[in-house]
């Protein structure tokens, strides 16, 4: 199964928890979008199927 | 005045001032810090402190693994509050997942609503902001739009209910201060929200124009973070808005055509 995290192809994610954990440790400051969607953390346990796009975003530098 | 003091180390504003009050938040200080262009974040830590603002504003994008430390643990430090930001949107749409994902990952329902119509100006797209902003605020969010300088649009905004209207001086990133003056005067005249001068401020005397004018705060990142002496600068736009604000609540003179002596005339010697 491949999905995209960030834009970069991954095998081997089952979960968002799975993607979140593949590109940061942290969990403080982080959201998910999935297909463009948000997904709540208390939803992060939700499987991923082929072809999914996982956004992992956090607070960066901005005006 | 002591020739040793280091402004950077100033206390904050002079008493008089009156606190900023947006939506149910207040805050003594009247300037808010963008934290874009910081070289690094020992950098932004001593500029966000010389500036005694109480809110800062980030923006969200990918996770970089590579990335030196975390933007968030530097802004808790500082103990100021977060403002996330939408910038880099160009449609109604794109903003309202961002300030959702915003909201997810920081636990605020604040944002700066940022939407923008055009890459070389990066001047907003007011349909879309307008969209957004109804959006948002159905949503619970406490909207602050950047905005253009059109009293109309602010009005606008701050009927779809938005807590707070943010025209800007001129176009982000120019540093060019406020290219008219008057339609911002015409803003701050109308809204019943806080006017929030946004984008545009070059130097000191920009922000103390803005507030002069009658703004009720100054939002700038780049003129503090890309000057070459950033915390001073902080300090410096720190003063400015102080200055600005008590010149305001002061009421300055009216402005003659022809000169008016201060020293009287009566008494005055034959010689």
């Amino acid at each position: 199964m491949k999905i995209h995290i960030n834009g970069e192809a991954r095998e081997g994610i089952a979960t968002i928890t799975d993607a979140v954990a593949a590109v940061t440790e942290a969990r403080r400051g982080i959201a998910v979008a999935l297909n463009g969607e948000v997904v709540p953390r208390a939803e992060w346990d939700r499987p991923l199927t082929d072809g999914d796009a996982v956004e992992v975003l956090t607070a960066t530098q901005g005006g | 005045m002591d020739p040793h003091h280091d402004p950077r180390q100033a206390p904050g504003p002079a008493p008089g001032l009156a606190d900023l009050k947006i939506a149910d938040k207040t805050f003594t200080s009247r300037l808010i810090l963008g934290t874009g262009g910081a070289a690094n974040h020992a950098q932004l830590a001593d500029a966000i402190t010389a500036s005694g603002t109480e809110l800062v504003t980030v923006a969200l994008r990918r996770v970089d693994p590579g990335a030196p430390g975390s933007l968030l643990d530097v802004i808790e430090a500082c103990g100021v509050d977060l403002l996330p930001n939408t910038a880099g949107c160009f449609t109604a749409e794109q903003a309202v997942r961002t300030a959702k994902l915003a909201r997810e990952a920081f636990g605020t329902d604040w944002i700066k609503l940022e939407v923008i119509g055009d890459e070389d100006t990066l001047l907003p797209d007011p349909v879309e902001l307008l969209d957004a902003a109804d959006a948002l605020v159905a949503d619970g969010f406490t909207v602050l739009p950047y905005t253009s300088d059109d009293p109309v649009l602010a009005r606008r905004l701050e009927d779809a209910g938005c807590a707070a209207v943010m025209p800007l001086a001129a176009p982000i990133g120019t540093g060019l201060g406020v290219r008219n003056p008057h339609n911002l005067a015409l803003i701050c005249e109308h809204a019943g929200v806080p006017v929030i001068c946004d984008a545009g401020i070059g130097t000191a005397s920009d922000a103390a124009l803005a507030m002069e004018l009658g703004c009720s705060a100054v939002l700038l990142a780049t003129a503090v973070t890309r000057a070459a002496d950033p915390a001073l600068m902080a300090a410096a736009m720190r003063d400015a808005v102080n200055a600005g604000r008590a010149a305001r609540l002061a009421g300055r003179i009216p402005k003659r055509h022809l000169a008016k002596a201060s020293s009287t005339f009566e008494g005055l010697a034959e010689l």
